[in-house]
């Protein structure tokens, strides 16, 4: 093991490489491009032994990687914000091919008007594709999570793929430390692609002919089973890893200060790590707050949140927005907890643009909450600039 | 080669779904014989979506990954990058597109693969119009034919397909027809036997979608490369030659027969002759095939695309 | 053939993945065989592979695929097929 200390995206390079992936198909977008800039030096530079397809647009990133997946090589890509949506009819393909790619989304703002800075709408937006949606707050918890990802991707049982989502700038361009395990470490942890299907000319199949409405909806139960056992398997991965590599970074929720909370802050990525810093100033002031910092997205933790969610008052600050409803991990949430006893979900808007999210405007929001100026009913939003949005 | 000397083996088996008549099947059917067993066929949405059949069956003797509409040189792409992993020489990687996928939403990923030097070979089965989805124009649909997108006939001529392959500077660009089968096969095996992307287009004729009687889609091919309506070519990087009829035109052998004999026995193009003659529409129908012709003399006089 | 264990749309190939088509023509070619030539034009431009080549280059109809679509008829150099009414 070896210590790096690099940007975020330098770091998920790294732990791509070491994971060996046979095709990378890539398109600039920032603020990922680093990654895939990184992977193309490492490739010419021998350091990576892949195809590396230099495609002309995102739509064919995907278009590519399924493809190669399809062929039955590991494969990975990164993407972003405007390049995620593009790729949108892709993403669809990729899961109901059940081909277990990785990517790394950095969240992104969507425009017009251009910004390059961090919300989670891209990622959020894209929630119902059918793949795995992981969440990052640090360098380290990137790498160790890479690792993972291609293990749960290629479980027999899983056959999904997976996003790994971390906040532009704030987490992909910041400079942090990671242990990085040796090649032989991650040989050890993460077998061979062992495909469960692919194209072979001594094996002619026809891959995605018409299928009719027999057969289509027990195609998307098998899928949503794989999703499913992903609730189970993603925390027996990461603790398998643990008990080689000696770093757990949370099951689907980690929890932060929760035992006794009464208030919970339900958050991802940089608003999930910056939120450890607000909860033990809320701590300090005499509060008994706590954090769920949510790792897994899809498949949602519908019981975690129950369990986590009874008796206390859960706060799901949205660095999102899903327009004509509201933040997205709030109305999942509350659907999720409807019933449960004693359990409230408040929600707040904040960060969705790029506007910075301190742990100042944590507390900010969690005051309101405990100070009964909120309503369960009605998102707020953070430092609106102009009247209204409570 | 001649017919009788064509493999006998069939890698498209009897029962597909396609139309009576319908030589985007019959042009599988040959380009397959040409390629072999040894041959992955990339399937964007088209015409060929239909031929493929429904879940669990197949009338292909090949691997074949459908694909969405606008990827087909992206899957190229990755089908070829992970053949090279997986250690594989040899395996022909074939797109077999329609002229959407092709001249419309396929030409952004069309024009990369090229780009890029992928080694396969794209093929555009061109029907002139989106014949699956119930005959819309398409970017390949000539000047004057009726589609249920130009109801009183199309204004724009077509795209320059082949052209727009020329200007990639790729090591093979062809045109074929099922019409003249032999030469489509010869055309085939000569793109397999290059290294580097290659660019093949048929002309595929549609009754359905043409508007004349299935029986006559092999005479109706003919007829557009007699009229001139189709030119027969080749060119290896670069260097363009025509062959069979189309040479002969060039060459002031034969003329070309009028073009009528061609749009007359076509419904797409029947209101250019009822219930009266549109001789605007027809004489920019002669102008522009005149204009063509000039073109491609000069291309196969100077010898080299440019 | 070997069948894959991952649940999505794989299919396999077989004759008559869209059924028996002959159920589909409504006229069906008859062969001359005393005027054919065997220049198999007919077995080239079918596009359902319903003539079958036989080692002796004779042909025949494969009435469990064919169509009908009379290309082979229309393109026959001897006109030794006729497309005769089913019902």
């Amino acid at each position: 093991m070896t210590t790096m200390f690099d940007v975020g995206n330098k770091i998920a390079a790294k732990a791509v490489q070491l994971c060996r992936p046979e095709v990378i198909a890539a398109y600039p977008i920032t603020p990922q491009t680093v990654i895939v800039e990184e992977l193309a030096r490492m490739v010419e530079a021998g350091e990576l032994t892949a195809e590396y397809l230099r495609v002309e647009s995102e739509h064919s990133v995907m278009a590519a990687t399924c493809s190669a997946a399809s062929m039955g090589v590991r494969t990975f890509t990164a993407t972003s914000s405007q390049g995620l949506a593009f790729m949108h009819e892709m993403l669809h393909w990729a899961s109901l091919s059940r081909l277990p790619i990785v990517m790394i989304n950095v969240n992104r703002t969507l425009g017009p008007g251009w910004s390059i800075w961090v919300d989670d709408t891209d990622s959020m937006s894209q929630r119902d594709t059918g793949w795995i949606q992981l969440y990052c707050s640090s360098a380290q918890e990137i790498f160790d999570t890479v690792i993972q990802s291609f293990k749960l991707a290629e479980h027999r049982d899983v056959q999904l793929p997976v996003m790994i989502n971390y906040s532009a700038f704030t987490i992909s361009h910041t400079m942090m430390p990671a242990e990085v395990l040796s090649q032989e470490q991650v040989d050890s942890f993460l077998p061979p692609f062992k495909p469960y299907w692919r194209l072979d000319w001594r094996n002619p199949v026809t891959f995605g002919n018409v299928l009719s409405d027999e057969y289509h909806m027990e195609k998307r139960y098998t899928m949503q089973q794989g999703m499913e056992r992903a609730k189970q398997l993603i925390p027996e991965i990461a603790r398998e890893y643990e008990q080689r590599f000696g770093r757990f970074h949370g099951g689907l929720i980690e929890e932060y200060r929760a035992d006794d909370a009464e208030y919970l802050l339900l958050a991802v990525s940089a608003v999930g790590s910056e939120a450890k810093v607000a909860v033990d100033n809320l701590r300090a002031m005499g509060y008994k707050v706590g954090l769920g910092r949510v790792r897994v997205v899809r498949p949602f933790p519908d019981e975690e949140l129950r369990r986590l969610g009874k008796g206390r008052s859960l706060i799901a600050l949205d660095r999102n927005i899903s327009v004509g409803s509201g933040g997205i991990v709030y109305h999942e949430t509350r659907s999720a907890v409807l019933g449960v006893a004693g359990c409230k979900v408040y929600g707040y808007l904040c960060g969705v643009g790029g506007r910075d999210v301190t742990y100042e405007d944590i507390e900010g929001m969690a005051l309101k909450v405990i100070k009964g100026e909120m309503h369960p009913d009605v998102v707020g939003w953070w430092d609106l600039k102009t009247a209204g949005g409570n | 080669m001649a017919i009788k000397d064509l493999p006998r083996e069939e890698l498209m088996y009897s029962g597909a779904g396609s139309c009576p008549g319908c030589v985007d099947l019959l042009s599988l059917r040959m380009t397959l014989k040409a390629l072999g067993p040894k041959t992955v066929l990339i399937s964007p949405a088209s015409c060929t979506a239909s031929i493929a059949t429904s879940y669990p069956k197949s009338p292909f003797g090949v691997p074949v990954l459908t694909m969405a509409f606008a990827a087909g040189g992206a899957a190229a792409s990755g089908v070829v990058a992970a053949l090279k992993q997986l250690g594989e020489d040899g395996v022909n990687v074939v797109v077999w597109a329609g002229d959407g996928g092709t001249y419309d939403i396929g030409l952004q990923s069309l024009s990369g693969a090229m780009e890029r030097g992928t080694n396969f070979i794209f093929v555009c089965y061109n029907n002139e119009a989106y014949s699956n989805t119930g005959i819309q124009r398409s970017g390949a649909t000539p000047f004057g034919a009726w589609t249920t997108t130009t109801w009183k006939g199309k204004v724009e001529q077509r795209k320059d397909m082949p052209g727009i392959m020329l200007a990639h500077r790729l090591p093979y660009v062809a045109t074929a027809s099922p019409s003249y089968v032999e030469d489509l096969f010869r055309k085939v095996q000569r793109a397999a036997s290059i290294e580097g992307p290659k660019y093949l287009e048929y002309q595929i004729p549609c009754a359905p979608a043409w508007r004349f009687p299935m029986e006559r889609t092999i005479e109706i091919g003919r007829l557009a490369v007699e009229t001139g309506a189709w030119p027969l070519f080749e060119a290896v990087d670069g260097k363009v030659e025509f062959n069979l009829r189309s040479k002969q035109i060039l060459e002031g052998k034969v003329q070309r027969k009028p073009i009528e004999e061609y749009l007359e026995p076509q419904g797409r193009f029947g209101h250019l002759f009822k219930p009266v003659r549109n001789e605007t529409a027809l004489d920019e129908i002669r102008r522009f095939l005149d204009a063509e012709w000039e073109r491609y003399g000069k291309l196969a006089a100077c010898g080299v695309a440019v | 053939m070997e069948r894959y264990e991952a649940d999505t749309t794989l299919s396999y190939p077989c004759i008559a993945a869209a059924g028996k088509t002959g159920g589909w023509r409504d006229f069906k070619p008859v062969i001359d065989h005393a005027n054919c030539i065997k220049c198999l034009r007919c077995w080239a431009y079918c596009p359902e592979n319903a003539v079958k080549r036989a080692e002796d280059d004779s042909v025949s109809i494969d009435y469990d695929f064919c169509k009908g679509c009379g290309v082979c008829a229309h393109e026959c150099p001897k006109k030794a097929i006729a497309m005769e009414r089913e019902d």
